[in-house]
């Protein structure tokens, strides 16, 4: 016998499946072809494939273009996390910590970097430094790298903030603890992998960054931008060979984040 | 908490207080003030100088917002421009909600590593993965491979690259993890309970996705669509290197009055103009209740 009414079962998720594996595909069939592309024994980048080798990497190693914007690349990244992570970490503690006139304000102003638009971010600088008559080098693609990691960095941090217990706190002071005592041995542990998660971010953001250091750039080029002036003149499976080696490095250190992350929830 | 340990507590904070709020304000403030909101300051001061013979002339003048509103040609710009970028986020909200409940609902396990593989495109160069698309829809590229191979095309066809179909396609393809990310978000959120009660009282899938999950990770899909939203708004990677020669968007107009064109004023007006299209978005979003996400 069936029941006049049954409950209806959720919707079978072998359709929703085929769907996610299309947008998996989708997502990462570029990835793919770049990665297949760097081991073309051909001289451009472009099909047809004519076969596999490691030519491209071993080109890639002797490069000494792409290794001296690869470290410039590494500089910029290593100062502006270090910068946005301090400021963003700044401005976090004084959002949760105190009220003061204009908080919300402060706090949207904050995220106007990564709201706008970077090109509206590159030209003001440029126009801004031109004006104050500063010559472009690394150091201004550092200060406009830094003005777009620090709400990367703020956002997790504060949301990691906001779900601090105060009675921790409440009790080291009462223990008799001083701030800075407090600080290092209550809250900092508390927020450890948001901190971690956060400068992360601005590294990899900063690392892969194009429009703003377009602008904000000097003679000095960093990878992306050694990048860009290849993409418009010669295009070799080099340049596949240096995004899949970018990418293996990242993953690694991705995977390296993610098992600190795990440790610190075991601890 | 009693009476006594309050004012204990806060005897002992009250001589830092002031000094604790200024020491954790003021370097972030005084950074974003002087390298970022002075700098955009500047350029709304900017964007009223006007280029004569070369030289800028300081003095106030509506003239490139003139010139922007009267020439056709940018005007076109500027309606593609978000024309696309409107089309572009429609797009990637379409693909991430499917997407978000399957990871959320089915993952299982492996939820992690689904999100994971969400971000992977994000770790390999910007650059290098738009320039894919180049390798993709090439005249050479993998789909005339596969269309000549599998003999639906007799030549390889150049319908597929430098058109505004493939500027939209690589944007929808670079922005989507930006979508995603806030919508697993919204649907790690969304209680079992409401789509269980739902199905218990015999809604179709279509009337429970349209009346309980759509209004609960709106918030969701409406912080990615901000984010997907000015991010093409203010792109140029993109339509330089998949769009064809009238395919140009604000971006490119903007990087060359500030390269090449050399007109900083009229390229800070359209800054302006884009900053102008972003706010009223952000404030479409904000309205909707969105912040909490921001």
């Amino acid at each position: 016998m069936t029941p006049a009414v049954r409950p209806r079962q959720p919707p079978r998720p072998w359709l929703l499946g085929s769907i996610a594996v299309l947008i998996y595909g989708f997502l990462n069939a570029p990835i793919a072809v770049l990665v297949i592309m760097s081991f073309n024994d051909s001289a451009i980048l472009s099909l047809p494939f004519r076969g596999v080798t490691l030519d491209w990497y071993w080109t890639t190693f002797g490069d000494t273009a792409i290794q001296a914007s690869l470290l410039n690349s590494l500089k910029v990244a290593a100062a502006a996390t270090l910068g946005a992570t301090t400021l963003g970490l700044l401005a976090a503690f004084a959002v949760y910590r105190y009220s003061f006139f204009g908080k919300t304000s402060f706090r949207i102003a904050l995220n106007l970097p990564i709201l706008l638009p970077g090109i509206v971010t590159g030209v003001a600088m440029l126009a801004y430094f031109s004006q104050l008559g500063l010559g472009l080098s690394l150091g201004t693609v550092m200060v406009g790298h830094v003005i777009f990691g620090l709400p990367v960095a703020f956002g997790p941090i504060l949301a990691r903030l906001s779900q601090f217990p105060r009675s921790l706190e409440e009790a080291a002071y009462d223990l008799g603890a001083r701030p800075g005592q407090v600080y290092r041995g209550v809250i900092f542990p508390y927020i450890r992998s948001a901190v971690i998660a956060g400068a992360l971010l601005a590294f990899t953001l900063s690392f892969d960054e194009v429009v703003v250091t377009l602008f904000l750039t000097g003679r000095e080029n960093t990878l992306p931008m050694e990048i860009w002036s290849r993409l418009r003149t010669d295009i070799t499976p080099e340049i596949a060979a240096v995004a899949t080696l970018v990418l293996a490095a990242s993953t690694l250190l991705v995977l390296m984040s993610q098992w600190i992350a795990h440790t610190d929830e075991v601890v | 908490m009693n009476t006594e340990t309050m004012s204990v507590a806060r005897m002992r904070r009250r001589p830092g207080l002031q000094l604790g709020l200024y020491g954790t304000l003021l370097p972030p403030l005084v950074w974003m003030t002087l390298l970022y909101f002075v700098p955009i300051a500047l350029l709304l001061i900017y964007s009223f100088w006007r280029l004569e013979s070369f030289e800028i002339v300081q003095t106030f003048s509506l003239d490139n917002f003139k010139t922007i509103a009267s020439n056709a040609a940018y005007r076109r710009v500027l309606v593609r421009t978000v024309a696309i970028a409107l089309g572009v986020t429609v797009i990637d909200a379409a693909i991430a909600l499917p997407l978000g409940y399957f990871i959320t609902r089915h993952g299982g396990r492996y939820r992690q590593l689904l999100t994971l593989l969400v971000i992977l495109p994000l770790w390999s160069s910007y650059l290098v993965r738009v320039f894919a698309w180049k390798i993709i829809l090439g005249y050479n590229g993998v789909i005339n491979t596969v269309l000549l191979s599998l003999g639906i095309l007799t030549t390889p066809s150049q319908a597929f690259l430098y058109n505004s179909f493939a500027v939209t396609l690589t944007f929808v393809h670079v922005w989507l993890p930006f979508m995603i990310l806030p919508v697993i978000t919204a649907f790690e959120q969304l209680p079992t309970s409401l789509l269980e009660a739902s199905a218990d009282l015999n809604a179709r899938p279509w009337t429970t996705f349209r009346r309980i999950i759509l209004p609960l990770v709106m918030p969701g899909v409406l912080a990615g669509s901000i984010n997907v939203f000015a991010l093409t708004m203010g792109d140029f990677i993109t339509p330089s290197l998949v769009g064809g020669a009238s395919d140009i968007m604000l971006g490119n107009v903007i990087a060359s009055q500030f390269g090449v064109s050399y007109n900083w004023p009229l390229g800070a007006a359209f800054a302006l103009v884009v900053m102008a299209i972003v706010f009223s978005g952000l404030a479409i979003v904000l309205r909707r209740g969105a912040l909490e996400t921001l």
